[in-house]
């Protein structure tokens, strides 16, 4: 018998700010013949500790917006259980609950233009949550913390008074950033928070969330699909495909030795900024009819220290051989 | 370069009129491109790479005014057209995949019918025929179980899948020039290779010419044969891509290409970041508009805008840097680092020529 994920995360719980356990979130559209479901999230868990950032990553359509979706209790779940600061918040909620819910978790979200409110000025929806909240005393107060926080996501003084509309893609993914870290919550999801800006701006957002981790301590639950963010950010990493958990682990374990083949092809398939070497280069890819169905009770099992991969306890003692065979070639 | 040009940009300048003042988004834009090649248009966030392409396909917002330039293709300038003649070289000359995928499909609509129309539109095909085809078409963009999800709706799929929709869409439509806004940043790398591939495909099959505006470098190295790097509405540089990776002259391009975080960076290294806000576009700055966020600024860059300088037949940077009396500069180390990387790695391949 292999120790799984669920019995690790079990044993260690001090400090965990945010606990998934098992969640599932299965949608069913149309009727009769054209009746559809989808097992969005299919029993997954993890969890993270104060301070820490929980990297997402995975295949697009593989559940991570509703996974984020799901803790904020925008949907109801099919199963399992969430606990944000050691309270059960998955069910039923007091309206106090709630509030705690709503002020502790913000969630800044993939699509930028329909998150918007396009009748609002940038004053209005970065402030908004400070207004609602009475955590400013004056509108000039409000106007200074509204600058401050345009000055942090690199816009400038004079959009203060604009409109959505008026602003690019990756502007408006800015004023969502601002919206999110103005009111200071303790946990933040990021739903690919940067992928629509360019390099520059995306590194000026990345130093600035950790920057805010180490001065705040502030908790990430970070979800995106460009890999070598997610190395450079996360404190761990959780590789999604299909609605499960198929890998998780330490970044440097990951990518330095990817068990899982969806991983694998995730890792193969970056595109290297240098023209000579892209020219005409075909990527690995995953045949993604197989997942699932070798005979055998799957689950996330453990390779080494907190290294997991999801498989049958036959696929393990391969992952497990292959680990082996590696090791000592990559230290 | 004796190919065949299919679209060339000339002199465009867009303004838009809001009670603020006028934002000049695109100034003195010109660039070409040829029949069937990738170029690739990079640059900083707000820098007018939407505005000009919205322009060649003529989508511009109601506040938006060309105040000047021309964009010429097969021989007519599309600034000319009419509402109406607009329409029709949408649906048959250039297509356009938007960065916001929701806001290009009808949320009422399901999503098979929203490609099938192309074909039965556009192709004459047969209700079933085009279904078919659809089905293919959702394949080959990678969503899952084509037949079930051609009944669904957008709000049923993922951001991504949103995306790979509009990709199919503009696919269909078959186009002789495909403008892609940020069309794989939606989407993971396995995904977005299968995509890359398809449009690939196209353009080897059909002399398809795309311009392709990324922020990912590394899809930068994959598709582009040119590369036009944008500062506050202006094209500053533009060359081949080797040229633009291997030989950058434009200190903006520089920090672009120091600032991506690749997957040799340190834990612990601090990404580099270009100093300073964007510029305010209300009151560009005079003379090099990068000169006030660029270490290596010269006096004169503050005074009077640069010219393009002509590095090669194909590559000209607008930077004083090239004026034969300017100081020669070092370049910042880790961009030397990468150029380094890159050459090591051309020569491991042994491709270097
Ligand atoms: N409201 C909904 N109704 C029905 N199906 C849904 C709904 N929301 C999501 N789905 C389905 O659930 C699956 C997971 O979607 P989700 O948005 O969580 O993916 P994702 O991992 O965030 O992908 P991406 O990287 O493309 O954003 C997809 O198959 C999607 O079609
Ligand atoms: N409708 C509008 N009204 C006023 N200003 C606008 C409007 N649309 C765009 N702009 C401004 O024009 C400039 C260029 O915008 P554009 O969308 O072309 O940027 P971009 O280079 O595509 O940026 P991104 O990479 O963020 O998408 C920006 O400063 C933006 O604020
Ligand atoms: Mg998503
Ligand atoms: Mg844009």
């Amino acid at each position: 018998m292999t120790t799984n994920y669920d019995s690790f995360q079990n044993s260690t719980d001090d400090d965990v700010v945010l606990k998934v356990d098992c969640l599932k979130q299965h949608f069913s559209s149309g009727y009769g013949k054209k009746k559809v479901v989808v097992k969005a999230v299919d029993g997954i868990s993890f969890q993270i500790k104060k301070g820490e950032t929980y990297g997402l990553v995975g295949e697009s359509g593989c559940g991570k917006t509703t996974t984020g979706r799901s803790i904020i209790r925008l949907y109801k779940p099919t199963g399992g259980n969430v606990w944000f600061n050691g309270e059960l918040i998955s069910g039923n909620l007091t309206s106090e609950q709630k509030l705690r819910v709503t002020q502790g978790i913000q969630m800044i979200f993939q699509d930028p233009i329909s998150s918007l409110n396009p009748r609002m000025t940038v004053k209005e929806i970065i402030g908004e949550g400070m207004i609602i909240n009475k955590l400013v005393k004056s509108d000039e107060e409000l106007t200074q913390k509204v600058i401050e926080m345009l000055r942090i996501v690199g816009l400038s003084d004079d959009h203060i008074s604009r409109y959505p509309h008026e602003f690019s893609g990756g502007q408006r993914q800015r004023i969502g950033i601002a919206r999110v870290l103005i009111s200071n919550p303790s946990l933040i999801i990021a739903d690919e928070p940067i992928s629509a800006l360019d390099v520059s701006i995306q590194a000026q957002v990345l130093n600035l969330l950790n920057d805010l981790k180490k001065k705040m301590g502030l908790t990430l639950l970070f979800i995106a699909h460009d890999l070598s963010v997610v190395k450079y950010f996360s404190d761990y990493v959780g590789v999604m495909y299909n609605g499960k958990i198929v890998e998780c682990g330490k970044p440097g374990t990951i990518f330095a030795n990817p068990l899982h083949p969806y991983t694998k092809a995730l890792i193969s398939a970056i595109p290297i900024p240098d023209p000579a070497f892209e020219r005409g280069r075909t990527y690995l890819s995953y045949d993604g009819s197989r997942f699932g169905c070798a005979p055998g009770n799957y689950d996330l099992r453990l390779i080494s220290d907190d290294h997991f991969v999801y498989g049958t306890e036959e696929e393990h003692q391969e992952f497990l051989a292959e680990y082996e065979a590696r090791k000592d070639l990559i230290k | 370069m004796d190919r065949e040009k299919i679209l060339e940009v000339k002199d465009l300048t867009i303004t838009f009129h809001t009670y603020a003042g006028r934002v000049q988004a695109v100034r003195n834009v010109s660039f070409d491109l040829y029949k069937g090649e990738t170029l690739a248009i990079v640059g900083e966030s707000g820098s007018g790479k939407s505005v000009t392409n919205k322009a060649i396909i003529g989508i511009l917002a109601p506040t938006a005014v060309v105040e000047s330039g021309s964009i010429l293709y097969k021989g007519t300038n599309l600034l000319d057209k009419s509402e109406k003649q607009w329409e029709k070289i949408r649906g048959n000359d250039i297509s356009m995949i938007f960065q916001d995928p929701m806001s290009s499909l009808n949320p009422l609509m399901k999503v098979g019918k929203q490609i099938s129309e192309v074909y039965r539109l556009k192709h004459k095909m047969s209700g079933s025929e085009a279904k078919a085809k659809t089905i293919k078409l959702m394949k080959d963009v990678g969503i899952p179980e084509p037949e079930k999800r051609y009944e669904q709706y957008p709000f049923h799929f993922s951001g991504g899948m949103r995306q790979r929709i509009v990709i199919a869409i503009a696919l269909a439509s078959d186009p002789n020039i495909l403008i892609c806004d940020e069309p794989t940043t939606a989407l993971d790398v396995t995904i977005q290779a299968q995509v890359l591939k398809l449009i690939e495909d196209m353009e080897d099959m059909r002399d398809l010419s795309t311009i392709f505006i990324t922020h990912d470098l590394g899809v930068v190295a994959h598709v582009a044969d040119r590369i036009a790097v944008m500062y506050a509405g202006k094209i500053v540089e533009y060359g081949l891509a080797e040229e633009i990776f291997y030989n950058p002259q434009h200190p903006y391009t520089w920090s672009l290409m120091s600032s991506m975080p690749d997957m040799d960076i340190e834990d612990e290294e601090e990404l580099y970041v270009i100093q300073g806000t964007p510029p305010n576009m209300l009151h560009p700055p005079v003379g090099d508009a990068f000169a006030e966020r660029n270490p290596y600024a010269l006096k004169l860059d503050y005074e009077q805008e640069p010219p393009l300088f002509k590095v090669s037949d194909t590559h000209y940077a607008a930077t004083w840097l090239l004026h034969p009396k300017s100081p020669k500069m070092e370049l910042p180390a880790t961009l030397v680092r990468r150029i380094e990387t890159g050459k090591a790695r051309r020569r491991e391949l042994g491709n270097d020529n």
